[in-house]
């Protein structure tokens, strides 16, 4: 390129930007290069113009490094307007009489404030907000004002009535629009900016057309609205949008929009091909870019272009983040959520005065769009994901929300900062679990025990075991969720291959996929699968021998080699007939009785070879197995409801028994827990259960994943106001996801809270069907249910089978000489250790 | 522990051969128990392997009689059974408890001859009982 002449026009923020990256990143001996400036000094940083009034000085604000143009050759002409331009000559020509040559020519004129044509509008003390000189305008009449209104409620406004209330002024902003920031921010948006502006004594009128300006009763002004309103001031500030500069190419007949704004190509080239326009002044795809950044990409892609090169200019990013009186402000791309099929996240919380919208796409895969009020610390990270079109996590809402203990970072464990916080109770980050990885500690538990994480309030869990994860995945070492040795696999995976493949016994399950004998562990998880998917009698020959005690005989193994025997009273409903039935039978075998948590009665003390005689009374009475052996639906316990209790608003009774009679024998990963209150008094503690139902005025709400026990757990509100149908639908497809992806003796809770994207990934996949599974879900309980079995009842049909796996010794008709009794309250229990030692007991065998 | 192949196995010292039950009266793949001189033993029956096993049915952990409830399997190639009260296995060859090498269970010979199960109990034992 042969050396050229570079006329700038302007000396602002993108005029500046311009000149200061051609020199320093081109080749400058091939330049040289002239600027008009039309104020007295060079560039200054009008972005942060309002803090002149805080005490900045004009030098303070400069962008120009003292002596660079000097020092780099540029021609400066300042307080000197370019005033024409010669297109044919390609002369530009100042106030001052100055002609230069261009080879190229650069608009950066920028812009002027929007004054509406409002009568009264160039009265004294009505001024505009742009310049150092506006400036020094707005502190001079300032001081002779009591009190200042804005005209423009949007971006620059706001920092003017920043300037204004900083002056000690009663400060009043008006809006045309219904609410404040009307381009960059929503309704939810404004209305919560309102809020908290109004809350730093600035009075906001919106929805406010300025008709005229005149003299005022007790102020200087009197601002009359179209709405018959009136507003004292004395002083008027209008800051009410900007209009392009774009005189000078109208007078040398480039081409400039409608409605004004110099018409640039990609290049950001004017339609005479060695002139560009850049900044506020140009009009690009029919948009000015009020915002200094696309002015910067803009000035980069015309230095690029004289380079050689071909880059161009596709569209800018509008988003922004700043500080508006004190106050957070961030919009990030569609803010408004228009592009097609947009959906949004909102949270709100009037509280702290937060309001944050995140808009994603269609598919909902991606940001689109965001807006931030009152707090942007979420801002880069929506930004990264926004700029970079990275996939949203599992749970977009977690980027809104407030981080709360143990949440996990939207972007994942390796995008965590060394210096993140992991574990908040005992102060570990990252990089201390990073450090003991390096020094060979990688399983968790020795993590766990070794740095203290997750050893407080257990809340980062998730994230620790996400960042070790990620860790070992990088180190390239797999972490084993291998069930046990004889199953290089996990439950969940195990439970696909017994679908897909239609596998029915453990011995196709082992030869195909497993090796050795099998063990307690592999054998009753499986177990279990196979009789929760193709719901077979669990004592059939292919099952028994897979599983516990309490699953052989169908009854739960004491301390003393005795059972317990539980029959189902469904809902703890049970007739005075059944009552004494009851009673009846647990005297003819002398059995210890006890009520239950779950409201029932357990029966203590039966001998494996009474079982089926107990049973065959119990069944003969009416009674139906309550499956407390076995990892199944254990009980819904219920307050007794609205049929006699005087709160009571739904029959809390009646669901539960149709509830238990539903699922009972539904085999799962865990026990299941479930209950029925009748009113938001809660008596059944449905809140404490892994799914707990509760009448509301208006149907049901369902609770999920809560669990008392040793880690006592609250059930989390899962949906409301359910009808019958639904209920049942929900609570049919929550079972059957949960059997078919949990963990061996994973509880729900557990369960939830290691999907990613926990409570609402489950409503994602049981309410909205997400995965598409849950007509089929549907379709599986609904074999179940169709399929169930008292498994007692069928036992006792089976004579040959009761002889051979219920007698005691497989020689004799002896019993059990070690299990000794003794009475205590007017019944039976186990003789303790120095009991016995004083009866006369013939210990058989002892080691 | 025997092979079922193994017929020919003379009387031990001080022990002797008693029949138990026929082979049908074993459960496959788990446990049954008898009574033999007073004693309660666990009779375990691997069906794939045709591998059977016999050890005390008294549980040193829960001091119950239980063993021969609990599930089998094996471990690290060593055939084991896991009590059904607390859960720690117990090598059915050796008797030692894989949780606690301190804790051994009896075991006894086993073997099936003309489909008979029979057990080898040491002659002392009964007359000690």
């Amino acid at each position: 390129m042969a050396h050229q002449q570079i006329v700038v026009v302007g000396n602002g923020m993108v005029g500046h930007y311009f000149i200061e990256n051609l020199v320093t990143h081109s080749q400058s001996a091939e330049f040289s290069v002239t600027t008009f400036c039309e104020e007295p000094r060079l560039a200054y940083d009008r972005v942060h113009l309002s803090e002149f009034f805080s005490g900045k000085t004009a030098e303070q604000l400069s962008l120009v490094e003292p002596g660079f143009y000097e020092k780099h050759g540029i021609t400066v002409h300042l307080s000197d307007k370019a005033v024409s331009i010669d297109r044919d000559k390609q002369i530009v020509t100042s106030a001052n009489g100055v002609e230069v040559h261009y080879d190229i020519l650069i608009l950066a004129t920028g812009s002027y404030p929007f004054v509406p044509p409002v009568e009264g509008h160039d009265r004294e003390h009505c001024l505009v907000y742009r310049t150092i000189e506006d400036l020094e305008a707005i502190q001079a009449s300032a001081s002779r004002s009591r009190s200042g209104t804005v005209v423009g409620g949007g971006l620059l406004g706001l920092e003017a009535a920043k300037a204004l209330k900083d002056m000690g002024l009663d400060t009043h902003v008006v809006e045309f629009a219904p609410r404040l920031m009307a381009v960059q921010l929503d309704e939810g948006g404004g209305n919560m900016l309102r809020r908290k502006i109004e809350a730093l004594d600035v009075t906001v009128h919106t929805s406010k057309n300025t008709t005229l300006i005149t003299d005022g009763k007790e102020s200087r002004h009197q601002m009359q609205f179209a709405d018959g309103e009136i507003l004292e001031t004395d002083l008027v500030l209008f800051s009410a949008g900007i209009r392009p500069r774009d005189e000078l190419a109208r007078d040398c007949q480039l081409e400039v929009g409608p409605r004004g704004g110099i018409a640039i190509n990609d290049y950001c080239q004017t339609s005479d091909p060695n002139i560009y326009a850049i900044g506020e002044c140009a009009l690009w795809n029919q948009q000015i870019f009020g915002l200094v950044a696309p002015g910067y990409q803009m000035a980069r892609v015309v230095i690029d272009r004289l380079s050689g090169e071909n880059a161009r200019f596709t569209s800018a990013d509008m988003s922004t983040k700043l500080k508006l009186l004190g106050v957070d402000v961030g919009s990030i791309g569609d803010a408004h959520a228009r592009s097609q099929g947009a959906r949004s996240y909102v949270y709100q919380n009037e509280w702290d005065e937060v309001y944050k919208r995140l808009v994603v796409s269609e598919d909902g895969l991606k940001v689109i769009g965001a807006v931030l009020v009152g707090d942007n610390d979420s801002y880069n990270e929506i930004m990264q994901y926004y700029l970079n079109g990275i996939d949203l996590p599992e749970t977009p809402e977690a980027l809104i929300l407030p981080r709360v203990e143990g949440s996990t970072a939207g972007l994942g464990a390796d995008a965590l900062p060394a210096s993140a916080t992991i574990c908040s109770c005992h102060n570990v980050n990252k990089s201390d679990i990073v450090n003991l990885m390096d020094n060979g500690v990688v399983a968790l538990a020795d993590i766990k025990s070794e740095s203290k994480a997750s050893s407080g309030c257990g809340g980062c869990a998730a994230l620790l075991k996400s960042v070790v994860d990620c860790e070992l995945a990088q180190r390239g070492m797999t972490i084993n969720n291998d069930i046990c040795e004889h199953f290089p696999f996990t439950r969940q995976e195990i439970y696909h291959m017994i679908i897909v493949e239609e596998i029915k016994t453990f011995d196709a399950l082992l030869d195909k996929h497993g090796k050795g004998a099998g063990c307690d562990i592999c054998k009753p998880a499986i177990g279990s699968i196979l009789a929760s998917y193709w719901n077979d009698y669990v004592l059939s020959d292919k099952f028994y021998n897979l599983q516990d005690t309490n699953d052989t005989f169908l009854a739960n193994m004491q301390k003393d080699g005795t059972y317990s025997v539980i029959p189902r009273i469904a809902g703890g409903e049970i007739t005075p007939e059944k009552l004494i039935k009851l009673g009846e039978i647990a005297r003819k075998y002398q059995l210890y009785t006890k009520i239950t948590g779950a409201q029932r009665i357990d029966m203590f003390g039966a001998r494996q070879e009474q079982l089926p005689l107990i049973w065959s009374d119990l069944v003969e009475a009416g009674f139906e197995t309550g499956h407390a052996y076995a990892k199944a639906l254990r009980t819904v316990k219920s307050c007794v409801g609205s049929t006699w209790c005087r709160y009571g608003v739904l029959d809390s009774v009646g669901k539960a028994i149709d509830l238990e009679n539903r699922y009972k024998g539904l085999r799962s990963p865990h026990k299941l827990k479930f209950a029925v209150s009748g009113c938001t008094r809660e008596c059944a503690e449905a809140q404490s259960k892994d799914v707990g139902v509760i009448a509301t005025e208006n149907g049901w709400n369902m609770y999920v994943c809560g669990n008392g026990g040793m880690k006592p757990r609250h059930a989390d509100l899962f949906a409301t106001d359910l009808d019958d149908d639904t209920l049942v639908k929900y609570i049919d497809r929550l079972l059957m996801f949960y059997t078919r992806t949990a963990d061996r003796l994973q509880r729900t809770s557990v369960w939830m809270e290691n999907l990613e994207g926990g409570l609402n990934y489950l409503r994602d996949v049981i309410i909205d069907d997400k995965l598409g599974i849950c007509a089929e879900l549907e379709q599986q309980m609904q074999h179940i249910v169709d399929s169930y079995q008292c498994e007692w009842k069928t036992t006792l049909s089976d004579q040959e089978m009761l002889n051979k796996r219920f007698r005691y010794f497989v020689n004799s008709d002896a019993t059990d000489n070690n299990v000794v009794l003794i009475e205590e309250r007017g019944q039976k229990r186990p003789a303790r250790e120095e009991e016995r030692k004083q009866i006369p007991v013939h210990l058989v065998n002892s080691a | 522990m025997q092979h079922l192949s193994t017929q020919n196995m003379t009387d031990t010292n001080n022990s002797k051969w008693q029949t138990v039950c026929n082979k049908d009266e074993l459960l496959l793949n788990a446990g049954i128990c008898a009574l033999i001189q007073g004693m309660q033993i666990a009779v375990f029956y691997f069906a794939k392997q045709q591998h059977i096993y016999a050890v005390q049915n008294y549980d040193p952990y829960s001091k119950a009689n239980v063993l021969s409830r609990g599930i089998i399997g094996d471990l690290n190639g060593q055939p084991v059974v896991a009590s059904p009260i607390y859960k720690q296995h117990f090598n059915l060859q050796t008797g030692k408890c894989l949780e606690d090498e301190a804790v051994t269970i009896q075991t006894y010979p086993i073997r099936i001859v003309d489909d008979q199960v029979e057990i080898a109990v040491a002659t002392q034992t009964v007359t000690s009982i």
